[in-house]
């Protein structure tokens, strides 16, 4: 329990100290406080392995709002074991390539600040068991990373690449709330392990598909899947340590995470089957077929990300199969591609990291990124060459490399659909492995442009100010290679992860099966000759001839539906909806307080006039009023006047002194109905108030006599009798009116409960100082808001740099 | 503008500690008897706006060097940090208590965490007051 709770903590808290820290530890010596954090937590969750393994798994509950079933309440199990170990495991490797990756001028306080946030808000998102603060968490990693990409805010495009991935995400993650909720009405409960447990009650509802559904978005958004993808590409603006981390092993997996982690709840529908395993192939296609043509390898990198992201997503989908099979040949044969795709999770977040490291040792040491200034690299820059090759070709699943273990799970599991006969499946099913064996064609064919193109053939002149290419320092070697050695160490060893750490996931996904045999496949390098490794030698064969006459078939790019990019929509809805709001802020922001205080009234009278024309229930009740003395007749008359009086003031000082009179007099009749408080406070306001108008006499231009047209005049002088008949009429209908009981005698009590004798205070301080505590900072947040429009107004002209 | 205010600024060095005595009064006389953080904060606030009025800014600053903004910020963090101390003691937030405790001088009188909350509110009060007024007169100049 504490590991889990130091886990969500640590990073936190270590985000908190940072900016203190960075003064003593100036430049690099920042990053070796900082990695310290996630390779503790690292240690200290790899500790656990052994028990989970054992089918332990760790739930801890805090009460946070009983009231509305928001529990803080954590739960380590097999599958969020998987995800933080990456979090933290290939976190640390991220840091200590920081390290010499950033130049020391960066502000690299900043930086480190807010990648401990995104740690910690990952680690929350995977390691909370309640749906609310899961989201809470998920949201957090939205706006971490949006610091993140923006971290060179000062550039356009880095600034547009955190803008639409935070719309994006956080649009989707609204919508997954909205289920979320759902869940909540079916259920009453907002804890996954008891939503688990009703998962019949669940599938039962009307509310099912929806809610599945809405929960979908927000991991598809999140997982960058087709259509929501375009973010991913735009957020490669990040620093390349952002990039490793958020892009290919962190953030993107969210999304994974969820559609993993909801399997129990929503699987055994023939919906949730289709629209993720659908959506993913579709986008593994998609993000291969484009991948090819990009000539930045960051943004070549991004849509293989997208690609293999879907290929993930694809295998969950075909793994919920098994909770609607009862066979337990079948059921082993749909829960082997879960267990296809958590191996994948993991193959992926190697070779994509080092991949990403490699990527940004190229721009670090060459100063560009573009496949066509690459060339020749692999006799100059040996070491950076090998982890490239061994990265590439795992992701185009060739041995001896991690990356071919999983890919061929992944055929098998494409080709055990024509297996199932169950939920009505249709012959497009069948479709399912040509796709898959086309993405991977793309996929071989994007793999071979990075090693040939970048790494072998002519060396292109230098441009002018290139530096001359030479191998990196070993530092910032040191996290490629491990990540690199674990490529090949997992494709050796891949039963070892299997046990350890798939095993205790793969109960997690399926709590049902839990215990059966063949829930964990034993994985064998030679599978023997099988359709699978056909297909394999196919692709291989194919994407050779492809990409050796790759300059003949390039064209096709620049025609038909590749050439729309779903980029356009974007912008293009971007721009029209600011152009719409704008036109519609111009057409009620005149910037004249007359007319805002116009549309308050007649917003007021409209609904208060509908509302009491609709309850048609004018009940005035005058037995209980007490007579009006002679001397607060004599208060009101004086108030009527100078109300009145200020409509002909000739200067500013009278208007406000008649104003100021009205509002003294108002005092004085809260002192005549023995309302202290209101007395005191309503002077004291009505004081400083004066002072500031009399403050703002400087901006005013002459006092000059207005002369209105009538209408005008007619117009304003209607709202004003007709709010005040508003007003006048809800005060005498709340005496004759008691729908609720009064609240009064409650306060009775209050000088014994709160210990104070004034009940004003009392109820301020005591009983309601929510509200008090909302509104001293709301006002506090108005100040602030006052002071810096105020001040900034004053160095307009000075100051474009955000027109640049 | 140069004006003659001797007198002003006389009566103003005498009568700035009497506002603030008086606002302290009224924010402590605040639970039992009309008063409170809100009325308190606002009278100070006045006295700080005399002060301003009468003296130039400059002036001002010297004698009183800080920020009111951090002020107000204290104040928020005041208001809200009580709210979460009743946390760690297991109560629910902005729970308040009070203790009856026989002080030398005072004699025997009621402490509680309610007067901090409301010296959070009172200093949020005296910041935010202040720095519009200062705003808004600072940019005639």
């Amino acid at each position: 329990m504490i590991t889990v709770l130091l886990a969500i903590f640590l990073p936190f808290i270590a985000a908190c100290l940072v900016p203190f820290i960075h003064k003593f530890l100036t430049g690099r010596r920042i990053g070796w406080f900082v990695i310290t954090i996630p390779l503790f937590l690292f240690i200290l969750l790899l500790r656990l392995v052994p028990s989970l393994s054992n089918g332990a798994s760790y739930l801890y509950t805090f009460p946070w709002i009983p009231s509305a079933g928001v529990h803080f309440s954590t739960h380590l199990d097999g599958l969020s074991m998987i995800f933080a170990l990456l979090i933290t495991g290939i976190g640390s490797l991220v840091v200590l390539y920081s390290i010499y990756y950033l130049s020391e001028r960066e502000a690299i306080g900043r930086f480190y600040t807010y990648l401990l946030l995104f740690m910690g808000a990952m680690l929350g998102v995977v390691l909370s068991d309640n749906l609310i603060v899961l989201y809470v968490f998920w949201e957090l990693t939205s706006i971490s990373s949006f610091l993140l990409i923006a971290f060179w805010y000062h550039r356009k495009q880095s600034r547009y690449g955190a803008k639409k991935s935070m719309l994006i995400t956080v649009t989707g993650g609204v919508f997954m709330l909205v289920g979320f909720l759902m869940l909540y009405t079916i259920t009453g409960t907002f804890n996954l392990q008891e939503l688990i447990a009703m998962r019949e009650v669940i599938a039962a509802d009307s509310l099912f598909i929806p809610a599945m559904l809405l929960v979908l978005l927000g991991a598809f958004t999140k997982s960058a899947q087709f259509p929501f993808h375009i973010w991913l590409p735009d957020a490669m603006e990040a620093p390349t340590p952002v990039s490793a981390y958020l892009h290919s092993a962190t953030m993107v997996k969210a999304g994974i995470y969820l559609v993993a982690r909801f399997t129990p709840i929503f699987a055994g529908d023939a919906t949730w089957f289709y629209v993720v395993s659908c959506v993913g192939l579709l986008t593994m296609l998609w993000g291969s077929v484009n991948a090819v043509k990009q000539t930045d390898l960051k943004a070549l990198l991004a849509f293989s990300t997208v690609s293999q992201l879907g290929m993930i997503m694809s295998l969950l989908g075909i793994g919920s199969l098994a909770f609607a099979s009862s066979e337990s040949a079948q059921i082993a044969l749909f829960t082997a591609a879960t267990f296809a795709a958590l191996f994948h999770l993991i193959n992926h977040s190697t070779f994509k990291g080092a991949l990403f490291m490699v990527v940004g040792i190229l721009d670090h040491q060459l100063g560009t990124r573009n496949i066509k200034r690459l060339g020749g690299l692999a006799t100059i820059m040996p070491i950076t060459f090998t982890i490239a090759l061994i990265g590439s070709f795992s992701m185009a699943g060739l041995p001896p490399f991690n990356g071919f273990l999983s890919k061929e799970l992944f055929f098998e599991a494409m080709l055990s659909l024509k297996d199932a006969n169950l939920l009505t499946m249709d012959s497009m099913v069948l479709l399912f492995p040509i796709v898959a064996w086309i993405g991977s064609i793309f996929t071989f064919i994007y793999c071979m442009i990075i090693v040939f193109q970048t790494f072998f053939g002519k060396v292109p002149p230098p441009m002018s100010g290139q530096r001359p290419a030479h191998e990196a320092p070993i530092q910032m070697l040191i996290s490629p290679i491990v990540l690199g050695s674990l490529v090949v160490l997992i494709f050796f060893f891949p039963n070892l992860l299997g046990t350890y750490i798939l095993g205790p996931a793969m109960n997690a996904v399926y709590p049902k099966f839990e215990g059966m045999t063949g829930l964990v496949p034993e994985i064998h390098v030679w599978h023997g000759w099988g359709v699978p490794i056909f297909m394999t030698i196919g692709l291989i064969v194919a994407g050779i001839l492809l990409y050796r006459f790759l300059r003949y078939w390039k064209g096709i790019y620049r025609l038909g539906f590749l050439q729309w990019t779903l980029d356009r929509f974007y912008n293009a809805f971007l721009i029209r909806t600011e152009r719409i709001a704008s036109v519609v802020t111009k057409a009620y922001m005149t910037g004249s307080v007359r007319d805002y205080v116009a549309y308050i009234m007649l917003v007021f009278i409209a609904l208060v006039g509908v509302g009491l024309l609709g309850f048609q229930q004018f009940i005035f009740d005058f037995s209980n009023d007490a007579p009006i003395e002679i001397n607060e007749g004599i208060i009101i008359f004086v108030m009527m006047c100078s109300s009145v009086a200020i409509l002909y003031a000739k200067s500013r000082i009278a208007a406000i002194v008649l104003n100021g009179v009205l509002g003294y007099s108002i005092a004085i009749l809260f002192v005549v109905f023995r309302a202290p408080d209101l007395a005191l406070t309503q002077i004291v306001v009505e004081t400083v108030t004066t002072v500031l108008f009399l403050l703002c006499f400087y901006y005013l231009p002459e006092w000059k006599p207005e002369h209105k047209s009538i209408s005008m005049r007619v117009r304003n002088g209607l709202i004003a009798i007709a709010s005040g008949i508003a007003v006048t009429v809800v005060a005498l209908l709340v005496q004759g009116h008691s729908i609720y009981p009064s609240i009064s005698v409650y306060y009775e009590t209050a000088s014994r409960i709160a210990g104070g004798l004034n009940v004003v205070n009392t109820i301020l301080g005591d009983f309601r100082a929510f509200d008090t505590m909302l509104e001293v900072l709301v006002l506090f947040i108005a100040g602030l808001g006052v002071y810096s429009l105020v001040k900034l107004r004053r160095k307009k002209g000075a100051d474009h740099s955000e027109e640049k | 503008m140069k004006k003659n205010d001797v007198i002003l600024q006389t009566v103003t060095k005498i009568v700035f500690f009497i506002i603030l005595t008086f606002g302290v009064e009224l924010f402590l006389a605040g639970h039992n008897s009309p008063g409170g953080g809100f009325i308190g904060g606002l009278v100070l606030s006045s006295a700080f706006v005399l002060l301003y009025l009468v003296y130039d800014i400059e002036t001002v600053h010297r004698g009183t060097p800080f920020d009111f903004k951090r002020v107000a910020a204290l104040g928020v963090l005041l208001a809200v940090g009580t709210g979460m101390l009743s946390i760690v003691f297991g109560e629910p937030f902005l729970t308040q208590t009070t203790w009856l405790v026989d002080l030398p001088v005072f004699g025997e009188t009621e402490l509680g965490t309610m007067t901090i909350f409301e010296a959070g509110v009172a200093l949020t009060v005296l910041g935010v007051v202040v720095t519009i007024i200062l705003g808004i007169s600072e940019d005639v100049e």
